[in-house]
This record gives structure tokens, sequence and C-alpha cells, in this order.
């Protein structure tokens, strides 16, 4: 029988359905390649057993004609996902232990459309960075490598262990969240498509969470149709997060037909930066001429505040985050460092429970939102922010999408960039400004650079654009056809 | 807008993050530089431009006030407390607070 990890979630579904192999045969495979490839660190635990008994019944499912539209595909969750009964930590020290009484709403919907969880994925602390080197179980290591090359390279953050297991084939396809790109660079940087969808298209209850006016939950594939399927599984309206939006879900997967005939693409000029590598810009441009060819009309459009996208994330999401995170404090969960004295208890708690990044965000965050800074800093970059997705709406006026790089750069070694905050926060260049005005994103894998690493191209839509979106993807994906894998160095 | 050493002390008590001083100046470099960056917001003229609260335009919705069903509508004490550090009785338990 041909290896079942190689095939994708539409593949599975298919061969599924027509009882070619078991849903059990499936998730042993996956299982025994996960359990093989622990060199990755992608996930943070498997849960096998669990796993198998989800494959047996959605066995059991197929055979009385009852399958769901995801029975027996076997799925990795990020571990910032609550998963009821099975350990969740967010990569975080300070929640070391904690069990989840409950299943958070995008797992669950997973769950009743009967995919299989193979466990739990790891990611940057609390989703706070762009490399995974802030996991608390240390970084993951990206199946890919420079040509000739043994340099360890990071799959990207904060959904590291999501893209990494995806790319490694370690599962079918994983969930993921993003604040200010922590699904579209990942999968730029590991050859996958990720999709940031419309800020309440996804429920938050029960994501451990970051920054709340910009988490977004979305799907980490192979290719867009695989992903596209996880969307239309995960979105939804959830009377328990009140920023969800009540609107019907579409069949994402019947959108892929569209084509890009008379759609408006826009290529924004402040996106080509300074000093860019020249490798993205050709593969950017190479993306616009595929689209052109397929009758797409390509213009360029102007974001003039686009620059000051990602100083306004860094008051907003670590103003929030100090907010968010005020309630590990050794009292309710995860660890507790011993003090008799109450204030001393928590602030020892915090010190040894949180690694440095997500201290230094608290701190910021603290302090933009202390007294007598609050109007100078938050309320000014709400403002800003307030400009930039108006902006943002505005060229959507004129065209239906834009296309931008994913990523300023392709995956870099390990180290490489961890020694200052700033270099490292640059990453989300090109993908924050979308968290900011809640807009949907996706990043498709666009080619190989000169030293043999994927590199990805962004699509952004207007809100709730997500089918025009997956419309681009795939006729991009289609033009490009990329279909180089990594070597399997890690076995 | 830079801050001293005192400051950064003062943040780090605000964010309950015990530090020892031997942390306070590399943290008050690494704050300064990002405070620093941050600064460049000050030039866009914002005046008249409302603060952006929510990311998509829609009005918090409304629910009956009734108990709600599941794990917040209580009844479960022990789901609640089952992850907390130290217990008692479906009590959590901190050092004294009052003297």
């Amino acid at each position: 029988m041909t290896d079942l990890t190689t095939k994708t979630i539409a593949e599975l579904r298919e061969g599924l359905g027509k009882r070619e192999f078991s849903a059990v045969e499936v998730t042993d495979a996956y299982l025994q390649r996960a359990e093989s490839a622990a060199a990755l660190n992608a996930y943070v635990r498997l849960t096998p057993e669990k796993a198998k008994a989800q494959a047996e019944l959605s066995d059991q499912r197929i055979a009385d004609a009852e399958a769901r539209p995801l029975e027996g595909i076997p799925l990795g969750i990020k571990d910032l996902f609550c998963t009821e009964g099975i350990e969740t930590n967010a990569a975080s020290h300070i929640l070391d232990g904690f069990v989840p009484p409950y299943e958070s709403t995008v797992s669950a919907n997973l769950l009743a459309d009967g995919a299989v969880f193979l466990g739990k994925l790891n990611l940057d602390e609390f989703a706070m960075g762009s490399s995974n080197e802030t996991s608390y179980y240390g970084p993951v290591i990206n199946p890919w490598r420079r040509e000739g090359e043994d340099t360890k390279l990071t799959p990207g953050g904060s959904s590291g262990g999501s893209s990494a297991a995806v790319a490694a084939r370690l599962c079918a396809g994983a969930t993921a969240t993003d604040t200010g790109g922590s699904i579209r660079q990942p999968a730029s940087l590991t050859g996958t498509v990720g999709i940031k969808p419309t800020y309440g298209r996804c429920s938050r209850w029960g994501i451990v969470a970051f920054a709340s006016s910009l988490d977004q939950a979305g799907p980490i594939a192979r290719d867009v149709r695989d992903a596209a399927i996880l969307l239309t599984s995960m979105a939804g309206h959830d009377p328990k997060d009140s920023t969800s939006i009540d609107r019907p879900v579409p069949d994402y997967e019947k959108a892929l037909e569209g084509g890009v005939k008379g759609l408006k693409i826009g290529i924004p000029k402040e996106y080509r930066l300074d000093g860019m590598n020249a490798e993205i810009d050709a593969i950017w441009q190479k993306g616009a001429d595929l689209l052109k060819a397929q009758g797409a009309e390509i213009v360029e459009v102007s974001l003039p505040l686009t620059k000051y996208a990602l100083p306004v994330y860094y008051i907003v999401a670590p103003a929030e985050a100090s907010s968010n995170l005020a309630r590990y404090d050794g009292v309710k969960y995860g660890l507790r460092v011993h003090d008799d004295n109450i204030d001393e208890m928590y602030s020892k708690t915090r010190a040894a429970g949180f690694g440095k990044e997500v201290q230094r965000r608290l701190m910021i965050g603290t302090y933009v939102l202390s007294a007598g800074y609050y109007d100078a800093y938050y309320l000014r970059a709400q403002r800003v922010r307030k400009k930039i997705a108006d902006e943002m709406a505005k060229v959507f006026e004129e065209v239906d999408l834009l296309l931008t790089p994913s990523s300023p750069s392709a995956a870099f070694g390990l180290g490489e960039k961890s020694s200052d905050p700033l270099e490292m926060y640059l990453n989300d260049v090109f993908t924050v400004t979308a968290n900011l005005a809640g807009v949907p994103g996706i990043s498709v894998p666009a080619g190989l650079d000169a030293q043999g690493l994927p590199l990805g191209l962004q699509l952004i839509a207007p809100a709730f654009g997500e089918e025009t979106m997956l419309r681009g993807a795939a006729a991009l994906e289609e033009a490009i056809g990329f279909d180089a894998q990594p070597t399997e160095w890690w076995k | 807008m830079s801050l001293s050493e005192s400051d950064v002390k003062k943040v780090a008590k605000l964010a309950r993050i015990a530090i020892s001083d031997d942390d306070v100046p590399h943290l008050m470099n690494e704050l300064n530089g990002i405070l620093g960056w941050i600064e460049q917001l000050q030039e866009v003229d914002v005046e008249g431009v409302e603060a952006m609260t929510s990311s998509v335009d829609v009005a918090l919705p409304m629910r009956e006030d009734v108990l709600a069903e599941g794990y917040t509508g209580g009844g479960q004490p022990e789901k609640i407390v089952a992850n907390a550090p130290k217990t008692e009785d479906h009590f959590f338990v901190v050092p004294k607070v009052v003297e």
C-alpha cells in the first residue's frame, strides 16, 4: 500500500469513503511517522490511545454510512487550544500540568465533524514569537534545510509546531492561531498553506488568549483545498465568544473553482521595502504575472500608513496581553512559587513561570497602559489603528484582493535573530496589517529560493472575503505548481 | 520618553514580575529600544480620529439574564478547582492576606 501520509485531506476523504483503507490505518501511519520525528520537536505531546479510539469510531461511522465531513482525518492541534482532559500549556512553564475541563469551540467543531486528534503541537510561549524559540519546550526545527547544510532553521512562529508538522507530514492538517502573522509567516517558511480568517469568523472561546482584538484561529494545510476544507469546519458563530460573527459559513471548497478572471488585484507599493530580498521581490512579480496571465487585472495601490502597523501592533498586543495574562498568578492553575506574602507569591510565580519574551511584552503592555502614558501610547495606537483599517477598507473599494509577500525572508537559523527583539518583530511586517484591520489573509507557497528554501505569497481580502481570497489562492497555487518536499533527514 | 531604572522597577512591580537588580540595566535597554521605535507613531496626525475598539463593526450581542447551562452555570466546584496548586473544600488556598 502507498504511504497514506502522502495523501491530502481531500484524497483521504475520498479513499476512506471508498473503503480503500481504514481510518485506523491512516491514524497509525501518522502516529508512527510523528513518533519517528522527535528531532523536529513539533509535538509537545502525542495522544495515541485517544487518536486510535477516535479512528475506530470513524471506521464504524463510515461502515454505517454516517461519515461526517472530516471523518477519520488525523489533525494536530496547536497547544493554545484547550482540549478537554488533555494537558494544555501554551508552551509556558506557568501552565504546568493544566488539564482543561472543557474543549475549545474550534477543536470541538473539528471533533463534531469527525476529525481525529493526534496530539498537541509546539508553539512560541503564549504565541508570542516569530521563530518558536520562546517555547518552554524548546524550539521546533524546520523540516526544510538549506541545500548542502545542516544548520537548524526555524519553522516560523508562533504556529511553528503546526507548520513543521504539516510540512513533514506528521499530521494531515493542523489548527493554528494568528495575532500578527503567526499562521501566515510559519506557512511561508515551510512551504505550506495558512489562512488567517476574518476576525470573528472562528470562535476564540477556549483558545488561550494573547491579544483578544487581534487573535484569530485558522488552519495550516498542505494545499489550498485542504485549508478550505478545514476552515469550513472550524468557522462558525459561537454565543460563548461575543466577538464571533453570526453569519452563515459557506462551503469554502466550492469557492476554489472560481478562477481570477475579472478580479482586480492590488500590489501595495509600500510593501516593496528598502533593501528587500531580491528573490522575494522576483517571486512577488512572478505571482502577479501568473495571476495576470489567468485574467486578473493587476494594479498598483498605495497604503501609506503601512509602516506604522508594526509599532501600533507592539502597543496594542502587549497591552491586551498584560491584561489577559494577569490571570496567571499561581492561584487558579499551573505553577506556584510559594511565599508567605501573597504579593511576593504572585511576583515570584510570574518571574519563574514566564519566559523572557513574555515578561518583556507584559512590561511593555503594563507601561503603555499605566497612568500618565495611556493617552500617549495606547489611545494614540488605537487611533492610528483606526486610520490603518480605514485606509485598507478604502483600497478594497478599488480592488478585490491584495498580493504581497508573506514574510521578509526565508527560514532563518535558530539564534540568528533572537538576540534583538526588534529584528524578530520585523518578521510580521507583511502580515500584521490584516490583523489590525480584522481582514483575512492566506499564505501560499510560491517557490524556492537559491538555497532551496520555500517562500510564500500572501493574498489579503476585505472582511468576509474568504471565498474571493480562496479563488485567488487556488489560481495562484495551480499556476505556480509548487511540489517541492523537504528531504527526510530527521528520521 | 524613555524609562529610567526606577521606572523599570515600578513597571515590573505593576506587572507583578519579580526582577533582580542585576536584570534592571538590560531590561531598561530592551524596553527603551522598543519604546523608542514605537515613538514614530507620534508623527501620525490623529486629530479627530476615533480610537478603534473593535475589529469588526458589530454591536455586542445581548442575552437573557438567566443562569447559563454548562460550565458557567455553577454546581461543579470540583472542576473549577481541579487545576489549582492548593485547595481545601472547594476553595482556592492562598497565603494569608489579612492580619
